[in-house]
């Protein structure tokens, strides 16, 4: 198959998370009749968070294709189609639903090049919603991008930015290797004005999405809102906080997330996941392996807290990190 | 074991299985014993009215309730489908266990948990089911052997197999009854279930409710072969489809494979063809169904479709709609008493460390 050139995707002057992701979709659709979508209900329904509205009616159901109930099922067939040739994008609902696809993400999909001494590309995109925050309950509210990011064999992205939601599917969909790229519940709706590609545009590397010199905020994809949200409290009250994006989870970006302490000499990270073992707990032993000498503080974790997360606001407010618990944890920090 | 299941009223002529509701695929089940007395059906029948009257007004108080945001998260509305819960329900004994999804408050509410304490848990409440720990999705009580709303699809399924595992393996005759939809018999759960169960002659009962559609999409696109029960009996069970709005048949099917199952034939399968009248899903536009079709299927109300069957006069049917909007109304304001669960709880439950 060849590919085409891209037709010009005009965007509105304001634009959201929900709308760059779809017009990303679009963009990869045009320029590549290799790439096609497939999940639950990505058809006439648009996807269970709306993000693939309208595009079955442009590219039809051979390519926007509808699956039944059958993560292991799909998944599966994603990653074959993907060794055949193809660059399947494959919607999982929430990352909850992918635990039934995991053999095949793991098993396959992460392994089969290694296996096959090198004879086996799978080059799929894996996208689905995360985390918590809308009163969803335990089995809906899971963040589990720290597991994913333990997978050697796959790349995993969390895209916090409207522009990294419009702009890390074309450089995925480019990588001979699986991606998995987690898209949190709470950013859909969120809304800004669209901006271009910048010149220089990577899905490898970690990004300061705002400079300070007392603490650096580590975070990515649905928290990163809040983090910056802190850092806003902090410099009310005359603390200066570097928020540090990650955007990458896998591999991680540690080159960027030295500098920053070697910048700011304290640390706090910040994920929605549990706290043992979790993405937090990682990037906390590479600040220990990279930037041990540059700390002026231990570093310190705002975490999910360990319990699968309850139905009641008051309580699942408490079950994830929060403005406040992060500008306390850069408080402590900054002693 | 001392079963205290309720004796079935024998049907009416007049409650004939409706077209479409086939012979089962492998004969397999015992007659209902016969014959009380004609006061006693229409008792029985009535408490299948009241039971889809409470349910019906739960719900459409809960989208009062939503809409208000007094409620939060996703709610399945069960409007509808009344008659496959109260139906199966009374088919069933105090012993038996059911387990169930996320559309469940039917399920429940049948089931006998208690209207106030599936309120409070759709309020989030400590009074509530779950100890507000689970909402609309995760209503539990144990003590009534209800094992739970689950959102996982299919998940349920292999569970409930481990529970009718249980009393086969420790000699109890009792039945486990596990309600999914037809969009869960495409998922691997269903399937691997499904084998274990007939392989092992589980007692477990598999109730499909089977409303067309797995959220926007379609029996159609959902199924290559769209005959659910045809399948399920591929596994060596006695399966059958049953017309989900007739509140009689669905209790009359239910028995049925209830009776098969205690006699020891193993595993049986109901496809319910049942429908919703509301969207999935608070959430849901219901861009995907024709204005249409979902008119034909009000038209088989469950609810008026059984009352419809009682003798004349024999109920006042404002009265008791009434009476259940009474108690829905008595659980909305302990609901709305009651406490939450302090924040310096949220570990409990995590494990009995914690508890
Ligand atoms: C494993 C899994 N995949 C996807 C979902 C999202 N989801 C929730 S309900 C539903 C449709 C289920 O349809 P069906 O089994 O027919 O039950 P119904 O909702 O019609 O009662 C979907 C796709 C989920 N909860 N779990
Ligand atoms: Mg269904």
């Amino acid at each position: 198959m060849t590919a085409s050139a891209p037709a010009p995707v005009s965007g509105p002057e304001k634009t959201s998370f929900r709308e760059e992701l779809r017009a990303a979709m679009r963009e990869a659709l045009l320029a590549d009749d290799r790439v096609f979508l497939m999940g639950e209900d990505v058809g006439k329904y648009g996807g269970a968070f709306g993000v693939s509205l309208g595009l079955v009616e442009e590219f039809g159901p051979e390519r926007i294709r509808d699956t039944p109930l059958s993560e292991s099922g799909f998944v599966g067939a994603g990653i074959g189609a993907a060794v055949a040739g193809l660059r399947p994008i494959v919607e999982i609902m929430t990352v909850n639903f992918s635990l039934l696809a995991l053999d095949q993400i793991l098993n396959n999909a992460a392994t089969l090049l290694h296996m096959s001494g090198g004879q086996v590309s799978v080059p799929v995109v894996i996208r689905m919603t995360t985390g918590a925050g809308r009163q969803l309950a335990a089995q809906h509210s899971h963040s589990l991008e720290g597991w994913y990011a333990g997978i050697p064999g796959i790349r995993v992205l969390s895209p916090g930015t409207l522009q990294d939601a419009r702009h890390m599917l074309a450089p995925a969909l480019a990588d001979p290797d699986p991606v998995v790229i987690f898209e949190h519940g709470s950013l859909y709706n969120a809304t800004g004005p669209a901006e271009p590609r910048p010149e220089s545009f990577d899905i490898v590397s970690a990004a300061v999405r705002r400079s300070g010199h007392d603490v650096s905020l580590i975070s990515h994809g649905g928290s990163l809102p809040k983090v910056l949200a802190a850092a806003e409290a902090l410099a009310a009250e005359g603390v200066s906080a570097e928020v540090l994006d990650l955007r990458s989870l896998r591999p991680l970006d540690g080159a960027a997330i030295a500098a920053s302490v070697a910048r700011t000499h304290r640390a706090v990270v910040v994920d929605e996941g549990w706290r043992t073992g979790g993405l937090a707990a990682e990037i906390s032993a590479r600040i220990a392996e990279l930037a041990f000498y540059d700390l002026d503080a231990q570093v310190e974790r705002v975490c999910g807290a360990e319990v699968p997360v309850p139905y009641p606001k008051h309580l699942e407010d408490a079950a994830i990190p929060q403005v406040p618990d992060i500008v306390a944890a850069a408080r402590r920090a900054v002693g | 074991m001392n079963r205290a299941r309720k004796q079935p009223p024998e049907p009416r002529a007049d409650h004939a299985p409706a077209a479409g509701s086939a012979a089962p695929h492998r004969a397999a089940a015992r007659e209902a014993p016969a014959e009380p007395a004609v006061s006693e059906e229409t008792k029985h029948l009535l408490e299948l009215v009241d039971q889809m009257l409470l349910i019906r007004a739960f719900e459409e108080r809960c989208v009062e309730l939503y809409s208000s945001g007094t409620i939060r998260g996703f709610i399945h509305l069960y409007i509808g489908e009344e008659a496959v819960a109260v139906g199966v329900n009374a088919a069933l004994s105090p012993d038996d266990a059911v387990v169930s999804t996320y559309r469940e408050h039917g399920h429940a509410l049948a089931r006998g948990v208690p209207v106030d304490a599936v309120m409070a848990e759709m309020f989030g409440k400590a009074t509530g089911c779950s100890h507000g720990r689970g909402g609309s999705m995760h209503l539990f009580d144990v003590q009534r052997r209800f094992y739970g709303g689950n959102a996982i699809v299919g998940g349920g399924l292999p569970i409930a197999a481990g529970l009718a595992l249980a009393d086969r393996m420790t000699g109890r005759s009792r039945v486990t009854c596990c309600f999914f939809g037809d969009g869960a018999v495409a998922e691997g759960e269903f399937h691997e279930t499904a084998n274990l169960a007939a392989l092992w002659d589980l007692p477990l009962l598999l109730v499909c409710e089977n409303n067309l559609y797995a959220m926007g999409t379609p029996l159609e696109h959902e199924h290559a072969q769209t005959d659910l029960a045809m399948r399920a009996a591929s596994y060596g069970m006695p399966a059958w489809a049953v017309d989900g709005m007739d509140a009689v048949a669905v209790e009359r099917a239910a028995r049925r494979a209830v009776d098969g199952i205690l006699a020891g034939n193993g595993p049986h399968f109901l496809e319910m063809r049942t429908y919703r009248f509301r969207a999935h899903s608070m959430y849901d536009p219901d861009r995907y169904r024709d204005k249409a079709e979902i008119e034909r299927w009000r038209e088989r109300d469950p609810i008026p479709l059984l009352a419809g069957r009682l003798p004349a006069g024999a109920a006042d049917l404002q009265e008791m709609r009434e009476r259940a909007a009474a108690a829905v109304d008595r659980a909305v304001a302990a609901a709305e008493a009651a406490p939450v669960e302090p924040v310096e709880d949220l570990y409990r439950f995590v494990s009995h460390e914690g508890s």
